[in-house]
């Protein structure tokens, strides 16, 4: 990413050439319309961090520190969805200011649980949520960072897992393509031996459709998984869903909130949580 | 009843040519067995000394335990793991357990772990290597191969085992194998077999159809077959002979050989499916081309569930993990699935887009073209697919489907969505 500055030419030619200062690649953590959760993340990778530290400048990371590096820089890692009027110039910014930009987490790629308003009436909400609400400046809807700026990668997950987090910054540091499966949970989850709730309790996991990346966290610990990593590659929504209306009974109400959560507003949740709706609305 | 038996009798009957045909020559492993010895019996509270005895001679013994509500392959501290009075309820994508006879062990069937995650582990370092001028330097190899003794290994996956033996192993010359795999072959050296005879097959298993089960007669240590008062006991390579000699057995009466003929035989009536595996090869060269694949791909998720799941299935991916200087990296393998889209990603897109072409492959390539590639079947009977697949899609109704020229097919239980973005981009 980096170009490192051409070596003077040696005086002599026998002579070792001095070794040049390493300019580090320079990243940037931004904050969108988010909980903060996937910064920490960054946070957390605590046995990491020092070299982390040593192999990227931390340029612009306000979570982490107070000193600011004017741009341009080389990696962003954008965390939060666009909901405000600033917000949606402030991405223009950093897209000029950012060789690579990544949205990060399930508000930058899919709008987040923020986004459930796009379903709803924004004045109402804010109506009774604030004692002042016309001090409350939100657009209409919460929409992921790729609906407004070209974005060079996503990172799934609410939050993002720490170690896939680490996988992007190394790939892009050496050149290379993330190992970032696209993948179904099942495959991770049956490489962990686990049980599965799903087959074993009758529990409503989206597994099946959601993408991998989290370990099987959910399913470790004995819950369905609900989908914070977003849709995997091809989902097939339609015939889980199936299996939940008609193996477990589960209401086309209930099939539509579980779709429609941290990534409801992503394709093609989107779609099929408002197939459920329609569903819904019919049997009533 | 009665008549659903002898008719599952004969469909087994009528498929013995294939499947000898399919399983022959599975004789000459890795490890060489020899016939099994003579049936002798070993009390019920000789399987702790049975326990014991192998972790005296080092090894970690790995068995059957329930966890959260499955049975599964866990290290085991003494026979008080094991799931005793336990069995279970598998029907098309659902398992449950259920309360077993109070005084047996080994009533359940096959749960989700076969040993293929001892010998073929779902994610394992290959190496680790140095960058180092133009080249690099290799710092680490694999992990050293545990000493693991697996008790209550089903025939089917003995029948297994010796079906990834073709794969991995260091066949006859006419090998068939895809890479000599060197962790493979050490560990199937190392890792002793106890084999435990199915009195009571699932409600998914098939193994009767390939001739795969439900009693083991090659590929196993020691061999039981449990009755109220014990286990009848057989030795089957010379490495069970020496445990057997150490063990507390006497011999059988003539009751508890007939008990134990018996239950081998009710097991086999008690298949809970049937595959009519007779020319199942050549029907599914016929049907490359088939309108029934459409009505599979409206139901498959594409999960890979199936093969994670399926003692043979062998599929691996391997990435390069760097460190951030990029200087160490990490060579890990992982089981991978014919499902996934990037199983068949190349520079020209994925070769197998659609659904549709995924699940002809995988059930093309278990009954089919496995043949063509290893000499033997893909699939054992197990069951394992049928019930962990999250839809509930069953091999041997999809294979009865395909015979019936798509003209008596279930109903699809998931009719194609708007929304389902099959084929469109990731
Ligand atoms: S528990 Fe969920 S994620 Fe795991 S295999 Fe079952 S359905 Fe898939
Ligand atoms: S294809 Fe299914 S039934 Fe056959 S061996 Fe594999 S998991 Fe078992
Ligand atoms: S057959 Fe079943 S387990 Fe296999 S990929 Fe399709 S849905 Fe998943």
């Amino acid at each position: 990413m980096a170009e490192a500055p051409t070596a003077e030419p040696a005086a002599e030619p026998a002579a070792q050439p001095a070794p040049e200062p390493r300019r580090r690649p320079r990243l940037a953590v931004y904050k969108f319309s988010s909980c903060d959760g996937c910064q920490l993340q960054l946070l957390n990778l605590e046995d990491e961090l020092l070299a982390l530290a040593d192999a990227v400048e931390i340029a612009y990371f306000l979570e982490a520190r107070r000193q600011e590096l004017p741009p341009p820089y080389d990696v962003g890692l954008v965390e939060g969805s666009i909901s405000t009027p600033e917000e949606e110039e402030r991405i223009q910014t950093v897209r000029r200011n950012c060789k690579f930009l990544v949205a990060i987490g399930a508000c930058a790629t899919s709008g987040g649980i923020q986004s459930l308003r796009n379903w709803a009436n924004v004045e109402e909400f804010t109506r009774h949520v604030y004692a002042r609400p016309q001090w409350i400046k939100s657009l209409e809807t919460a929409t992921p960072i790729a609906a407004h700026v070209f974005v060079d990668f996503e990172l799934h997950g609410c939050p993002v897992n720490p170690r896939q987090l680490l996988e992007l910054v190394s790939a892009l540091l050496n050149h290379r393509r993330p190992n970032i499966p696209t993948h179904c949970l099942c495959i991770e989850c049956k490489r962990r031996g686990l049980p599965c709730v799903l087959s074993a309790h009758g529990e409503p996991c989206l597994g099946p459709i959601t993408q991998a990346g989290c370990g099987a966290l959910c399913p470790a610990v004995g819950r369905a998984c609900y989908g914070c990593f977003g849709p995997m590659e091809q989902p097939r929504i339609g015939a889980l869903g199936e299996r939940f209306a008609q193996a477990q009974q589960r209401p086309p109400a209930e099939i539509m909130r579980m779709i429609r959560s941290f990534n409801g507003y992503l394709e093609p949740f989107k779609q099929a949580s408002d197939h459920y709706e329609r569903q819904a609305a019919q049997q009533d | 009843m009665l008549r659903a038996v002898a008719r599952r009798r004969q469909r087994a009957a009528a498929s013995l040519p294939n499947r000898d045909a399919a399983m022959k020559g599975t004789t000459a492993m890795v490890v060489s067995h020899a016939s099994p010895g003579a049936p002798r019996f070993l009390p019920r509270a000789a399987l702790a000394d049975l326990v014991t005895l192998l972790q005296d001679e080092g090894f970690t013994v790995v068995g059957p335990t329930v966890v959260d509500g499955v049975v599964m392959y866990r290290p085991i501290d003494s026979p008080d793991d094991l799931p005793h009075g336990v069995n279970d309820v598998q029907q098309r994508g659902t398992y449950r357990l259920a309360e077993g006879d109070p005084e047996l062990t080994f009533e359940f069937a096959s749960g989700p772990d076969s040993p293929k995650r001892f010998l073929f582990p779902p994610q394992q370092q290959l190496m680790q290597f140095r960058v180092q001028g133009e080249g690099f330097e290799v710092t680490a190899g694999p992990p050293d191969v545990p000493k693991i003794a697996l008790l209550g290994v089903r025939p089917c996956d003995l029948a297994a085992i010796r079906v990834q033996d073709r794969v991995f192993g260091q066949d006859d010359p006419a090998t068939f194998r895809c890479e000599s795999e060197p962790w493979y072959e050490q560990a199937r050296e190392q890792t002793l077999l106890v084999a435990v005879n199915c009195t009571s097959p699932g409600g998914n298993c098939f193994c009767v159809s390939w001739g795969t089960g439900p009693e083991a007669h090659e590929g196993f240590d020691l061999s039981l077959t449990e009755l109220r008062d014990g286990f009848i006991c057989r030795a089957g390579s010379p490495r069970g002979k020496e445990l057997a000699a150490k063990l507390p057995l006497r011999e059988p009466t003539r009751t508890e050989l007939d008990l134990a003929e018996l239950l081998m035989n009710r097991a086999c009536e008690h298949m809970g499916r049937a595959l009519d595996t007779a020319s199942v090869k050549e029907l599914l060269e016929q049907k490359r081309e088939d309108s029934h694949w459409d009505e599979v791909a409206q139901r498959c998720l594409s999960c890979g569930n199936c093969t994670m799941v399926c003692p043979t299935c062998f599929c691996s991916t391997v990435t390069d993990v760097t460190d951030l200087s990029g200087e160490e990296t990490t060579r890990v393998r992982s089981w991978e699935s014919c499902f996934t889209h990037q199983f068949s990603y190349t520079v020209a897109g994925p070769g197998r887009d659609s659904l549709r072409s995924r699940y002809r492959h995988w059930l093309r390539h278990k009954l089919c073209t496995w043949q063509d590639q290893f000499g033997v079947s893909g699939c054992v009977g197990c069951g394992r697919c049928i019930t962990w697949c999250p839809v509930g899609i069953d091999i041997t109704q999809e294979v009865q489907a395909l015979r019936n020229d798509s003209t008596s097919l279930p109903a699809p239980i998931a009719p194609a969505c708007a929304f389902s973005s099959e084929g469109s981009p990731p």
